[in-house]
């Protein structure tokens, strides 16, 4: 296909991925290499309803105003915001290597890191529900394609119901019926027999109820995407497959799975990407206290009272982006190699 | 149906069938309970007390005299005008999915017959685009906004989002236009027609299992938005799912939870009917689409 | 709904009816687009305002829960998207960082003669927002409970850890109190409130440099951890709308929660019947031998943005001044704890009251707060639940809160 051809085509979705995408990440990375200028401080009177009026320090507005028209970005920072207490830490990470006695005291001291801690859940997160959402919507898909005929549209409809939900309030309501009090919850003392048991109380509990909450919600994507490549299995391959006497489980292991690889990479991807900026559990299941992830620290650089961190979010950002790299490389560098070796 | 191929063992059939059975009691339990719920008080639903109070609705006989009360719906449709934001939605989502669908099939179509090394480079680029935290994107976007004086409108959010969910479209499409054979466009191609024209005669008439599937998609992400929504729009054209955020209620200030539930029950209506009507393009088009890519 | 006229009888008919359906009138025109949060009290504000829309005036107001992250881009664009933003302590502060709201005095002077003194946020002598409505966390107390324990209703948190002890040996209630301990933002405002109630400053005077590295910080804490000891195994993820249920549900015997909620801890309809019977409001509990109630007070108010024509401020400052006239605060009095005169305190209001008059000290309006807020939320959690001691809880709020502070240039 010629270049103009293929630029008229791709023209209306490469434009606003520029404008609305591209551009928004360069500035993006620009930002983080900048801090704010240093305000200017003064003390002034505030009066406020019942305290009275006090003297309190704060902003020379008009003063910080003119610093900030003659350098509207702030001061250059260089990767200073990557390196500080907040995000990758390197100065800590070096006191504690030099300072701290054994193995156990640099994990948990590193893990006291905000940056850290969260790249611990973030990571243990992804790299659990990722396989175990593939997981088990693999095996839903191969079962519901036993299923008869004539149930299979409320089956699928109803298989997609997790995905469904608006997560805001779906996880709302999960929470609640994991409280102590909850059915769910409830369930879980009697079955471990703990009237004391509550899923909220430490790290490792918590951790796996976010976890098995993503597997729950992811499930249903891997499941509709499998189900359909299910459908499209050779049918030739698989009766040679029998009369060679391969087994059921043989035939899934030789014949179904190898079929569905490009799909499994590709859901794989995804789904790493997804995971990888987990959030709205942590909000949803008030969760913050035991776990926190990347994608949090941004919302919490940005949602603050008073002052957003842009330069804060924005490295964290650059991080995620980075580490989401490292992530999906090996399956970018595979697609590549079958692109170069197969059609086109 | 009774090849050699899909006759299965009773035994198989028996695991497969109670699997499917756990699935679907897993999956769509929180969901009935909700449905059940949404027709209690918030002091049933929502108890510290015992679950069994959401189940028999004791505080709601206490209150309302019934065990159900429809008082979430009322409070949602009627008292606070869920159904502006649910227009909105509509409006937002019809809009998202056709001009998605529109640009993403040209391009993913582009990517699929064109030969060329940038090609590659334009399909990782649009995963990294992908891999940005949205929140982070769509903070950079309120001054130049408000600046340009676009903030609050839908066709904004709308361009938005249709923006940012190209990457995963593009590659959905893309992988679903490879899966058409080539000799398709291509005789069309020897036959004197321009690219379009192939496209438009020989590619169009078949893609659609996969436009709908990838529409699906699309719709789900500009239905279940809140970041772009919530930031970009305002109050008058404000979407469903920053209007449920705002029954959830905040620090200071006691919500009215029901309604949230109440509005949610309701809006899962049009998506299951959707589902259930696009259901069989979903399986079909997925099947002609990334399975061979 | 014809407009009435303001003869005797009319006016007795309004104030039946609400102030919905009360006159407008606004000297000059222009338009008038509101910002604010998104909850009932500012709805009734943003209504009242509304009211004033005519041939001359339009008015238009967007409540969003996002309103935070919204006005400073909103106000800062020239003529500003908005022409009022509804702000609290903290949400001001940014607006008068970047220079986006205007002095008040003259629009005060000329249309304000209803406003109290106590109404007007100065700033250096200058008016920068009006304020017309307070809220704060105060005790909230079963007064059958106490009385079945044999102790009097607490005042200070020595008292109330006291109380708490007295229920839980004699078997009243396995945890007695409830605080809110989950959700960053509720966590931080925790510390804050008890910090508040020993006097001591959160910043060096003059400076950024934070201040709570002392006797009062871990003071603060340990009364916090010592809570701890009485509330359910899950209090790390409670936050004030979990604990406003608990103590609805009869769970909890003793806790602070805000007055914005009190009104639903004592309706039958929301809460047990025991419990809303019950239940006494005081003022929030001193701390360490203070005398005042430690809990921050919280206004909400609006502000005037600086970037739009002397017309359309004009007619924005009488709008709102006839959303939050007199007889909304009579005709909608359990809707807040409302600072405009003529307002009666229902029962409902006990409590924030009570905090005002103990002498409860304002949450601090400086810039940096917002920032150690932030910190606060997510630095406590560790120490909250009982993994870390004070000091290096103290430690880590210290070095996160200077790397963010250096962030937003506070801090060199």
């Amino acid at each position: 296909m010629p270049h103009s051809t293929f630029l008229r085509f791709m023209g209306p979705s490469l434009i606003a991925m520029l404008l609305f995408i591209a551009l928004p990440i360069v500035s993006i990375v620009v930002q983080s290499l900048y801090v704010e200028h240093p305000q200017v401080l003064i003390t002034s009177e505030t009066c406020q309803p019942f305290g009275g009026c006090t003297t309190t320090t704060t902003v020379d507005a008009s003063a910080t105003a003119q610093l900030r028209e003659d350098e509207p970005l702030g001061q250059f920072n260089g990767l200073g915001t990557y390196f500080d207490r907040n995000h990758l830490a390197f100065r800590e990470i070096r006191e504690i290597l030099r300072t701290a006695d054994g193995v156990g005291d640099v994990v948990s001291r590193i893990y006291n890191l905000p940056l850290y801690k969260a790249l611990a859940f973030t990571v243990t997160y992804c790299l659990l529900v990722t396989p175990l959402a593939m997981i088990l919507g693999l095996m839903i898909a191969l079962a519901v394609n036993t299923v008869p005929q004539m149930l299979k549209g409320p089956v699928i409809f109803f298989s997609l119901v997790p995905m469904l939900i608006t997560p805001l309030v779906g996880a709302l309501i999960l929470f609640w019926m994991l409280n102590s009090e909850g059915i769910l919850g409830a369930a879980i003392q009697n079955i471990f027999n703990d009237p004391n048991l509550s899923t909220r109380t430490s790290a490792p509990l918590t951790w796996a109820t976010l976890i098995a909450y993503g597997t729950w919600t992811n499930a249903p994507f891997s499941f509709i995407v499998f189900y359909a490549g299910l459908q499209a299995v050779p049918r030739d391959t698989l009766e040679a497959a029998m009369i060679d006497g391969a087994s059921r489980l043989e035939r899934i292991r030789y014949v179904v799975l190898p079929s569905l690889k490009p799909l499994i990479l590709f859901v794989l991807l995804v789904q790493l990407m997804d995971n990888f900026r987990v959030f709205e559990p942590i909000i949803s299941f008030n969760a913050a206290a035991n776990a926190t992830s990347l994608s949090f620290l941004i919302y919490s650089s940005l949602n603050t009272q008073t002052t957003q961190l842009f330069g804060s979010a924005a490295a964290t950002s650059v991080i995620t982006i980075g580490f989401i790299a490292v992530l999906i490389v090996p399956i970018l560098l595979r697609i590549a190699r079958e692109l170069s070796t197969g059609r086109g | 149906m009774a090849d050699a191929v899909n006759r299965r063992p009773p035994m198989v059939v028996f695991v497969a069938s109670g699997f499917v059975l756990l699935w679907l009691l897993i999956a769509a339990f929180p969901f009935a309970w909700t449905v059940w719920g949404s027709f209690k008080v918030q002091a049933d639903f929502f108890s510290r007390d015992t679950w069994w109070h959401a189940i028999l609705g004791t505080n709601t006989t206490r209150v309302t005299g019934d065990a159900f009360t429809g008082g979430g719906y009322y409070g949602a449709w009627v008292l606070t005008g869920f159904w502006r934001a649910a227009l909105s939605t509509a409006i937002v989502t019809v809009f998202v999915t056709v001009i998605s669908l529109t640009f993403g099939t040209l391009g993913g179509y582009a990517l699929a017959r064109s030969t060329h090394r940038y090609r590659f480079v334009i399909l990782v680029a649009a995963l990294f685009f992908r891999a940005m935290p949205e929140i982070t994107v769509v903070s950079g976007y309120l001054y130049p906004f408000f600046a340009l004086n676009i903030w609050g409108y839908l066709p904004t959010a709308i361009i938005v989002l249709v923006a940012l969910n190209q990457p995963f479209t593009l590659w959905m499409m893309y992988s679903f236009f490879q899966g058409i054979p080539r000799d398709l466009d291509e005789s069309a191609l020897v036959d004197g027609c321009t690219r379009f024209q192939a496209f438009r005669l020989a590619i169009v008439p078949v893609m659609w299992p996969g436009v709908i599937t990838t529409g699906l998609f699309s719709f789900l992400l500009a239905y279940n938005d809140f970041t772009v929504t919530g930031l970009v729009l305002n109050e008058n054209n404000q979407t469903m799912v920053p209007k449920i955020s705002s029954y959830l209620g905040q620090i200071q200030a006691q919500g009215n939870v029901m309604y949230a539930v109440a509005a949610v029950v309701s809006v899962a209506i049009p998506i299951f009917l959707l589902v259930m009507f696009f259901q069989r393009y979903l399986v079909s088009g997925l099947t002609a689409g990334a399975v061979k890519g | 709904m014809t407009v009435q006229r303001t003869t005797l009888v009319s006016l007795l008919a309004l104030l039946a009816a609400g102030p919905a359906l009360a006159d407008c009138a606004i000297d000059g025109s222009g338009s008038v687009r509101i910002l604010s949060n998104d909850f009932e009290a500012l709805r009734i504000v943003d209504a009242g305002a509304q009211e004033c829309a005519s041939d001359a005036v339009t008015v238009t107001a967007n409540a969003t829960t996002e309103h935070k992250n919204i006005q400073v881009p909103a106000l800062t664009a020239n003529p500003a998207e908005y022409t009022v933003a509804m702000i609290a302590n903290n949400s001001i502060v940014p607006l008068l960082g970047d220079d986006l709201i205007r002095p008040l005095d003259d629009l005060v002077a000329q249309y304000g003669q209803q406003l109290q003194p106590n109404q007007l946020i100065k700033i250096d002598g200058k008016i920068m927002a009006i304020a017309f409505m307070a809220n704060g966390q105060h005790l909230v107390m079963r007064k059958d409970l106490l009385d079945q324990a044999g102790v009097a209703a607490p005042t200070s948190w020595e008292e109330v850890l006291t109380a708490a002890q007295a229920l839980k040996d004699q078997g009243i209630l396995e945890t007695p109190l409830s605080q809110p301990d989950g959700g960053t933002w509720d966590l931080a405002a925790e510390f804050v409130n008890l910090y508040l109630g020993t006097g001591a400053e959160f910043f060096e005077p003059g400076t950024a440099n934070l201040a709570i590295d002392n006797d009062q910080g871990r003071l603060a804490l340990q009364t916090m951890r010592d809570m701890t000891q009485f509330m359910t195994p899950d209090y790390a993820t409670n936050d004030t709308d979990a604990t406003a249920q608990l103590y609805r549900d009869g769970k909890v015997a003793i806790e602070t929660n805000w007055g914005s909620l009190a009104a639903t801890l004592i309706d039958p309809a929301q809460a047990q019947p025991e419990v809303a019977e019950n239940t006494v409001f005081a003022a929030a509990p001193t701390i360490g031998g203070g005398t005042i109630p430690a809990a921050a007070l919280w206004w909400d108010g609006f502000a005037i943005a600086k970037n739009i024509s002397d017309e359309d401020a004009a007619a924005s400052f009488q709008a709102m001044m006839h959303a939050i006239r007199p007889e909304v605060a009579t005709a909608k009095a359990e809707a807040a704890v409302w600072l405009i005169q003529g307002y009666q305190p229902g029962p409902a209001a006990v409590g924030v009251v009570a905090n005002a008059n103990g002498g409860a000290r304002p949450y601090p309006m400086v810039p940096w707060m917002g920032t150690l807020h932030e910190v606060l939320g997510t630095e406590l959690a560790d120490f909250i639940k009982g993994n870390e001691d004070a000091d290096k809880a103290i430690a880590d709020i210290t070095a996160a809160y200077t790397a963010a502070a250096q962030q937003a240039g506070y801090l060199q």
